[in-house]
Formats: structure tokens, C-alpha cells, sequence
């Protein structure tokens, strides 16, 4: 992957496909420890051991339609190259919470990529599903919760074209806040 | 050209699928990053990569890529020749770097027409 937010895409799609009500996005930026937290968790229909065992492996998938699935052992290989790993914890009828750690200045992290807009698509395409992205730095942390959102925007839908165009320009000003404009 | 006409002008040797060496090639690739292979690779080519973990496999078996070449010598994970005979994709570890690798197919006439 080019970079990390198309990973996040990924894991996020297999949290929709776990019939999740609310996805919580967490990145950790840590600069003194130089480690890079990410963690994806979801209220879905979690898997059992034995799924979760298969589901780090290539050649399984839940699909039918093809005989194999990347999006867990490509993110997983992304963190080993970069000194870190991939780990699953899941409860069957309570959820999934994969936890991705790497070194934040390896040479090979792939960059975070735009973040604001994989965020928006992702509310976009799914207006039935709470997010919450939270992204943390040395220099301050920054929360997006559409449930907050849906409580200010009330009847509105939270795809509305001013709802999402809004929330795209806080990610991206939330991200310049913690970030100093660099990413 | 076929796989086997094509190993006897590299250096190295076959790590799997040693029976399947009369496939016909038509065309290369060069990519590391799985994405974009898995979006661009090459149906019924040789792909040239430095990735040795076993997601290549899986990559050759969704792009129905035939033979990898893995350059400069790198060690092969155990779990990727695994698979690589499991899936009937030859395997192919050369000395050669990528650039001199696709230099010398090229030179044998492997994906010109394109």
C-alpha cells in the first residue's frame, strides 16, 4: 500500500462487513519513543480463535468470490518491515480491535497519506455507522466522534454535502494543529 | 517464450515449481509494492520482486502471475516456497539485481510489443 490511511481503508471495510454500528480510529504519534500506535476497533460481529489464527493468513478470506485476502496480512507485513506488529483481539457478538505498532521514523513507514479524506469517504459511503478518529501527537490530540456531530447537526443527515465538507476541513485543521502543517 | 529457455541465460536457480517450467511468458514487471502489483502486475508474466513474504504468493495467485523472480539472493521465507509449490507458481532466486534482471529479459525479447 502507498500509504497507511488505504491500510486503515482496508481494516475499516472488514469492520463494515462485521456489521459494526460504531468504528473507533486511534493513531498515536510518538515522537520521543518513536513509535506510531494504530488502532482499529469495532462493536461488529467479531470472530472466533480459530478465525482469528486464519485471518492474519493470505489465503484466507471470508470472500466467495476470490480465494484470497489481503488486507489484514499486508498491513501486518507493513509493521513488520517497519519493526512493529500487527495483533487481533476479538470476542465473538462484541467485536474486533486490531492494534498495528511500528517505528515512526522507519525508512519504509509509508506515509499517512490524506487522512481527511479517507475518513469523509468512509462516513460518506456508510452515514449509518458512528466514527471516531482520534489522532494524538507530542504536541496535542485531536477527536472527531460523528455522534457528537449528528447531536449538533441534528435533523440534517451526516452525509449532507455542508456536513461533510465541514467535517473534511476539521480533520484537515485538526491535523495541522498537531502536526505543525506536516504529516 | 517459455520459462525454462528463459533460465538458461540468467544465473540462478529454481526454488519451486520445477514442473511447470514449459508455461509461456510474454511479458515482465517490476514492483515491490504489493497494491500496485496486485493493479498493474502482469497476467501470464514474470514478476521481479524483493519481497520475499508469502502476501506474494497470494499477490501471483489473485494477478494469475506464473514465475517470480527474487533478485540480488535474498533469502526466501520457508512459508513463501511453501506456498509458491502449493500454488504451482515457479520460483526463481537470482544474483542479478532487478535492473539487471529486467535488462536481460528484455534483451530476449520479453515484453517489447508493449
Amino acid at each position: 500500500m502507498q500509504d497507511l490511511s488505504l491500510h486503515l481503508l482496508d481494516l475499516v471495510q472488514n469492520s463494515i462487513t462485521a456489521n459494526a454500528s460504531l468504528i473507533e480510529i486511534s493513531i498515536e504519534e510518538d515522537k520521543k519513543e518513536d513509535w506510531l500506535n494504530i488502532v482499529v476497533e469495532d462493536n461488529g460481529k467479531g470472530m472466533d480463535k480459530e478465525t482469528m489464527e486464519k485471518a492474519v493468513d493470505p489465503f484466507y478470506t471470508t470472500r466467495t468470490t476470490r480465494k484470497v485476502g489481503l488486507g489484514l496480512p499486508l498491513f501486518k507485513a507493513t509493521a513488520q518491515r517497519c519493526g512493529g506488529d500487527l495483533k487481533i483481539q476479538s470476542t465473538v457478538g462484541q467485536g474486533t480491535k486490531i492494534q498495528i505498532g511500528l517505528k515512526l521514523s522507519h525508512i519504509d513507514r509509508p506515509p499517512f497519506g490524506k487522512m481527511e479524506d479517507t475518513i469523509v469517504s468512509l462516513i460518506l459511503c456508510n452515514a449509518e455507522i458512528d466514527f471516531v478518529y482520534s489522532h494524538k501527537t507530542n504536541y496535542g490530540e485531536f477527536i472527531l466522534d460523528t455522534r457528537e456531530v449528528r447531536k449538533v447537526i441534528g435533523e440534517l443527515p451526516i452525509n449532507n454535502v455542508e456536513v461533510i465538507t465541514w467535517i473534511q476541513s476539521y480533520i484537515r485543521e485538526g491535523l495541522n494543529e498537531i502536526n505543525g502543517g506536516v504529516l | 517464450m517459455k520459462i525454462s529457455e528463459i533460465i538458461e541465460n540468467i544465473p540462478g536457480k529454481v526454488i519451486a515449481g520445477e514442473e511447470f517450467l514449459d508455461r509461456e511468458i510474454k511479458t515482465a514487471y517490476c514492483g515491490d509494492l504489493l497494491s500496485r502489483v496486485m493493479a498493474q502486475g502482469p497476467q501470464d508474466g514474470i514478476w521481479i520482486t524483493v519481497q520475499t513474504h508469502t502476501n506474494v504468493i497470494a499477490v501471483a495467485t489473485l494477478v494469475e502471475i506464473p514465475c517470480i523472480i527474487v533478485p540480488e539472493d535474498i533469502p526466501i521465507d520457508a512459508s513463501t516456497i511453501e506456498k509458491a509449490i502449493e500454488e504451482e507458481i515457479v520460483l526463481i532466486s537470482s544474483p542479478l539485481s532487478a535492473f539487471q534482471l529486467a535488462g536481460k529479459l528484455y534483451e530476449m525479447g520479453i515484453g517489447r510489443e508493449q
